[in-house]
């Protein structure tokens, strides 16, 4: 447990310097990039590990960002630092809510295979948003107020603000996915999913429970996709059925196979480099005075996959850092 | 040693208008060697796809160890240990040669999800437990040193012992080999009959072979059952169907007996 806890100890000093080095608009980039890397690690986990093919991950965002943020209308966050362990329950509850919904859609449907899976749950995710649109209760196409974020802290002179708070919940289940995602896939589980995707008639041969298999992908993708909702309906306070639109759904599994079908790394700098494109690309905006910031975004996308036709990372990892610090410790000694 | 490890009691199956087996009725007794010779399109795949729970039978009842698995699903079959290779190799290639064995051994693992999430010393345990056994294995077929290979970058003899190997880390009773001598050479033929007849006496493993290799089946099975059009004609020992009148008409036609 040493690593996960000083990586986030170091997450959090970044944060900190963040905080006070660059203004609102970078921040909620980072943030945004940060929900992106759970969306994508988590999509991952079904489209790159498992091989289904899933269309639908903006539906189970919404369903986790919906009751999560509902939730913090009916019990509203404590003030002060104790509130991050509100979202954190907020974020719990929304990625369960995501998770049972992942189970009643995938059980039925992971039947299927390939397209006609793409193809079930793109309409799931379609269902999920017109279901949103149509009751009044939670806002319609009106969209959701009232929802509770992150809030200013003032101790003395010091003033943790709300990014601080933000950023410490989003990067604290960023590591979490990260960490739950890398030590499955190096177990039975991971290798049954793996199984799953290489060839389904020789795994059930081999004694592995397809069905159930790709099944616990599924739910536990839908878990991290409602918590990536949630961090999405704190910190913008507001929901809108058309923010889980069939886009944002690609959106994720452009990350996926941009990054490498099978590489967390991988989708990790594929969510970074994807959401943070267009924002660099603005300041060309004004310069050129025409928004060429899409041509360029797609011409990137082309780019990267006609030379890395597997994703960035294809199927492998990068190295990680703390095992490289160990190795240039060792060398010192 | 006569005990009945699998018996089928007139198993069909239809895919349309086709019987592609027709009420097929065979037993297996434990520890036997049994060869399933036919030609081409006589259905033994789909037969083995009916035993190891692929296909459901139409109609009739397949019984392992006096107990009933139609409508079991392959992996139950697999756990309760029947297990079988593919006619066309099927393995998980993108993954190394251990990790196939791995995937093979998943039935000694118990631990949950909690477990490899929160690396709890089960987690280790099993999984060092696994692994050891698991390179104990390729260390039998001398594919240990390979072990960290991708599965498809293997030549191909070497494929078809792997996923014998993988077949056998489910700990089986019975195993069905689908033609595992399939695009083989006279050499690696011959070495896959000792490596058969070693695995059988050290797993203790009873086996049921289908195979085009006449020398092969010839060999080493102790009772021979053919099929034609989905139908038995013959079974018997390797002497009897050699000698077989129905036999050499169903491979050769009517007029190659004159």
């Amino acid at each position: 447990m040493k690593i996960p806890l000083l990586t986030l100890l170091g997450a959090l000093v970044i944060g900190v310097g963040i905080n006070f080095g660059t203004d609102a608009f970078i921040q909620l980039t980072l943030i945004y990039i940060l929900i992106n890397m759970i969306l994508a690690m988590s999509l991952n986990l079904v489209n790159g590990f498992t091989g289904q093919f899933s269309l639908g991950h903006a539906g189970f965002m919404a369903v986790g960002a919906y009751s999560s943020g509902f939730l913090s209308t009916l019990i509203p966050p404590a003030e002060g630092p104790l509130q991050i362990l509100y979202f954190l329950i907020y974020a719990g509850c929304g990625g369960l809510a995501a998770a049972i919904a992942g189970f009643l859609v995938g059980l039925p449907s992971l039947r299927l295979r390939g397209d006609y899976l793409a193809i079930v749950t793109l309409g799931f995710g379609e269902i999920i948003r017109v279901i949103l649109l149509n009751t009044p209760s939670v806002g319609g196409a009106r969209g959701m107020y009232g929802i509770k974020g992150p809030a200013d802290w003032t101790l003395g002179e010091f003033t943790f603000s709300k990014f601080l708070f933000g950023y410490a919940h989003a990067i604290f289940w960023v590591i979490v996915c990260f960490i739950v995602i890398w030590r499955l896939m190096r177990s039975a589980h991971g290798r049954a999913f793996l199984s799953v995707r290489e060839d389904e008639i020789a795994a059930e041969a081999m004694g592995i429970n397809t069905t159930s298999a790709k099944v616990r992908a599924f739910v536990l993708s839908s878990f991290f996709a409602g918590i990536a909702g949630s961090i999405f309906a704190h910190y913008s306070n507001y929901l809108n059925p058309a923010s889980f639109s069939f886009n944002r759904s690609v959106d994720a599994v452009i990350m996926v196979v941009l990054g490498g079908m099978g590489s967390l790394s991988g989708s990790l700098m594929a969510a970074a480099i994807i959401t943070a494109l267009p924002e660099l690309l603005r300041p060309l905006q004004q310069m050129t005075g025409v928004d060429l910031r899409m041509v360029i975004y797609s011409l990137c996308l082309i780019l990267l996959m006609i030379l890395r036709p597997k994703g960035l990372m294809g199927n492998k990892e990068l190295p990680s850092p703390w095992g490289w610090l160990k190795k240039k410790g060792a060398q010192h000694e | 040693m006569s005990e009945k490890l699998l018996e089928a009691r007139s198993i069909t199956i239809q895919f349309g208008g086709l019987k592609a087996v027709d009420s097929l009725s065979f037993h297996i007794n434990k520890g036997e060697l049994i060869g399933l010779i036919g030609p081409n399109g006589s259905g033994k795949t789909t037969c083995f796809n009916m035993l190891t729970g692929v296909y459901q039978p139409t109609s009739g009842e397949v019984f392992f160890n006096g107990r009933v698995i139609n409508g079991l699903r392959p992996y139950q079959i697999s756990h309760l240990g029947m297990t079988r290779t593919f006619q066309n190799i099927r393995l998980f290639k993108e993954l190394t040669v251990l990790e196939n064995v791995l995937v093979g051994g998943c039935q000694q693992i118990s631990y949950g999800l909690a477990a490899p999430v929160l690396h709890l010393k089960k987690f280790f345990e099993q999984e060092k437990k696994l692994t050891q056994r698991s390179l104990e294995l390729l260390a039998i077929f001398d594919l240990e040193k390979k072990a960290n290979d991708l599965a498809s970058s293997l030549p191909y003899g070497e494929q078809r012992k792997l996923e014998i190997i993988r077949a056998l880390a489910t700990s089986p009773q019975l195993i069905c080999l689908d033609e595992p001598a399939a695009g083989m050479n006279h050499h690696e033929t011959h070495q896959l009959m000792e490596t058969i007849a070693k695995i059988r006496k050290d797993f203790n493993l009873t086996v049921l072979l289908i195979e085009h290799d006449m020398k092969l089946v010839m060999g080493i099975c102790e009772r021979i059952i053919v099929l034609d059009h989905g139908v038995k004609i013959e079974e018997g020992n390797p002497v009897l169907i050699q000698n077989s009148q129905k036999v050499i008409e169903a491979y050769l036609g009517p007029e190659g007996i004159q």
